[in-house]
């Protein structure tokens, strides 16, 4: 019996299925227009802009003092870094030195954001994957990191903490003691979480081999973070170029291997993700040994000029590269202040390795990019 | 009515009530939400929904589909790109619908009133807003506050009589 | 290897110049696209990263300068270029040698109005399609309306 499709009869077209802006699984406003032919996916186009905030425009007409709240919302998930990053870009053109204590802090909340900003990461992929129980478990030890944050600083999300010069607040006097008590509890929390998810057979049959991303491709598309060390490349602005004092502090980058089935498929990054955390521990766990004393706001400037010029400084942040270009003439106002945000390349690689998958592993691939439409559309 | 309707069960077996009441009673405690998460203050609303502030408890349920849902919680900034989709989502809902406006930037444009080309100055310029819940981000517990503060408004209502405006 | 010792490689191609005070190289834009070859095949170089791409205005909108950041992994090190343009010259895009050039070229064309002749798809990214002006520009203003919408400028508004 001859099985072959008659073209005559059957009228076999390409349909345009729009995942709008208003989804429950694209991690905020994003717009992606795919060809179908059937189930299987041919082609993706994602359209984005639907959160515009005006970031770089409102950079030209204020102060660098005022600028810092504004840097906090463009990646809300990992505020810290952001402020951080900008910090470290004017302290460049200012040219002042900080004193040591403000750099241990510095790295100690940076290194607790990061671990926060996984754990959402870890728990929207388990839930776009399906698996709910993981999202409850991880959003609730995340409550755990926004309280030690609100008791330094007073905000859950959204901190203005790091300042160009210094820091905000000292540290509360028990933060020392809940943060080590935070870590011990955290550590047989990651346990549970391997146990849930890691060796799970249904979300290896899910992430393993799906979505992979070869290296070239993802250096091509400017894919920076633990996406691209998923794929193998041994790329961590935390090693390579270290700023701050990261050069004092002993951890290893984790690279992803093909453990489960290629290298860098999705559960590659879902598992780079998993033992950042545990490198995130070691780090907090040095610093804190080794705390000095000082005054937090001793290198603050009175008021921040910096010298006529221009300045890219770059920062490793919970999602890859953050580069902060700044072109200075001299007043207290930046005359163009330029963010490359990281999600934003990783979302383009999207197109590339999203072809011939189904639409559910759509889903899946673009939660293990772990994208942020807040710093994408700045 | 002074005891909840619940209570007052447990005396009698029999509640006389008005059939106002009652509609609006089983309106209010089971107001399930329309996920609209844009921005950080998605990112609060989620974390109102989780296990520390249970959001469920007091019978609001997450739903991603504006037809199945009674109230819109525009949580965060709402952009000139944006408006059009958030009017076309708001008419697709059905009848009564509620808005809750969750934030700064939702409220009246936030911390980019000033500068901002492309943001929308307040939802309130595209759909009706029943409930503003101020802060930057608003805390889980406010946002909390607004549902309740919603519930006492829907308890005014009058469903059965037809309203004179 | 530093500005200098990169700045040799290339430093057949006319057009281009070095300066080594703020650490950059200014390239016409004629020769951008044969030193971006050069940047990405020559083995000592390597240039496997374009980073960044920025568009910055002189203050008159007259003169576009638009800053190019390239990074290797290999060699581990960045250089800045430079490709300063008036108003209404076109830049060859670079979108053919590295895919990351593709969504920044059309921002920068969508905030400046800066044209890349070559580009695949130059259209608007981040504003609607029907946008008119293009934002970050010093001359630009706000329109009053989009859509129907009022865009309030100041607090009168709400007064």
């Amino acid at each position: 019996m001859d099985t072959t499709l008659d073209k005559s009869i059957v009228n076999i077209d390409e349909m345009v299925l729009n995942m709008g802006p208003q989804h429950p699984s694209t991690h905020g406003v994003l717009r992606l227009k795919i060809h179908t032919d059937g189930e299987v996916v041919s082609k993706i186009e994602p359209v984005i802009g639907y959160l515009h905030r005006c970031f770089e425009k409102h950079c030209e007409n204020l102060s660098y003092e005022q600028i810092v709240p504004f840097a906090d919302r463009c990646d809300y998930l990992a505020s810290m870094h952001m402020d951080h990053a900008y910090s470290i870009a004017v302290e460049k053109l200012l040219d002042i030195e900080l004193p040591e204590r403000v750099e241990y802090i510095r790295v100690i909340v940076a290194e607790l954001q990061r671990i926060a900003s996984h754990l959402v990461a870890i728990g929207t992929f388990g839930l776009d994957v399906g698996a709910i129980t993981p999202f409850t478990w991880t959003i609730r030890d995340r409550e755990r990191v926004l309280d030690l944050f609100e008791a330094l600083c007073g905000a859950r999300l959204l901190y203005n903490y790091i300042w160009p010069g210094g820091v905000s607040h000292d540290l509360s006097p028990k933060f020392i003691q809940r943060t080590q008590e935070f870590l011990d509890y955290f550590e047989t929390q990651i346990f549970e979480y391997n146990e849930l998810l890691t060796g799970n057979k249904i979300f290896i049959e899910r992430t393993a081999d799906v979505g992979v991303m070869p290296a070239d491709v993802g250096m091509n598309f400017g894919v920076t973070g633990p996406s691209l060390r998923g794929s193998g490349v041994d790329y961590d602005l935390r090693k390579t170029e270290p700023y701050s004092i990261y050069n004092k502090f002993d951890f290893n980058v984790p690279v992803g291997e093909g453990k489960m089935g290629t290298v860098g498929d999705c559960w590659d990054r879902y598992w780079v993700r998993m033992v950042e955390m545990e490198e995130s521990i070691k780090i907090i766990r040095q610093a804190m040994a080794s705390l000095p004393d000082g005054d937090v706001h001793a290198a603050m400037p009175k008021k921040i000029r910096p010298t006529k010029g221009n300045v890219y400084s770059r920062y490793e942040s919970a999602r890859g590269d953050v580069g902060i270009y700044i072109q200075s003439n001299g007043k207290n106002i930046p005359l163009r202040l330029k963010m490359r945000s990281p999600a934003f390349c990783n979302l383009s690689v999207l197109g590339e390795i999203g072809e011939g998958w189904m639409i559910s592993d759509v889903i899946t691939i673009l939660g293990s990019l772990d994208i942020v439409l807040g710093e994408i559309d700045r | 009515m002074d005891l909840s309707l619940l209570e007052r069960f447990d005396k009698d077996n029999v509640v006389v009530e008005k059939l106002d009441t009652l509609i609006n009673w089983s309106r209010a405690n089971s107001q399930w939400y329309f996920q609209f998460g844009l921005a950080c203050c998605a990112i609060e609303m989620m974390a109102a929904a989780a296990p520390r502030h249970d959001l469920e408890r007091f019978g609001a349920m997450p739903r991603a589909s504006p037809r199945q849902s009674d109230v819109m919680i525009v949580a965060g900034t709402v952009t000139l790109k944006m408006a059009e989709r958030v009017k076309r989502l708001y008419e697709q809902m059905s009848d009564p619908k509620y808005v809750i406006s969750m934030g700064s930037c939702a409220n009246s444009g936030g911390p980019y009133w000033q500068h901002g080309y492309h943001v929308l100055k307040g939802v309130d310029l595209v759909v009706p807003v029943d409930v503003y819940v101020p802060g930057c981000p608003p805390r889980p517990e406010a946002l909390l506050q607004g549902l309740l503060e919603l519930q006492k408004k829907i308890m005014t209502e009058t469903p059965l009589r037809k309203q004179v405006v | 290897m530093g500005s200098k010792q990169i700045f040799e490689v290339i430093s057949s191609i006319k057009g281009v110049d070095l300066n080594l005070e703020s650490e950059f190289i200014s390239v016409s834009s004629v020769s951008l696209l044969e030193v971006a070859e050069k940047f990405k095949n020559d083995t000592t170089l390597d240039f496997d990263f374009l980073m960044c791409i920025t568009a910055l205005d002189d203050g008159n909108s007259k003169i576009f300068t638009v800053v190019y950041n390239f990074h290797s992994n290999k060699n581990n090190h960045s250089i800045e270029v430079r490709v300063s343009i008036t108003d209404g010259e076109d830049v060859p895009s670079l979108a053919g040698i590295w895919k990351t050039a593709d969504w920044h070229e059309r921002e920068a064309y969508d905030m400046m109005g800066i044209n890349f002749s070559g580009h695949p798809e130059l259209k608007r990214i981040l504003l609607p399609e029907d946008w008119e002006g293009f934002p970050l520009r010093k001359n630009y203003e706000v329109a009053d309306y989009y859509h129907g919408v009022p865009i309030p400028k100041d607090k009168s508004y709400w007064e």
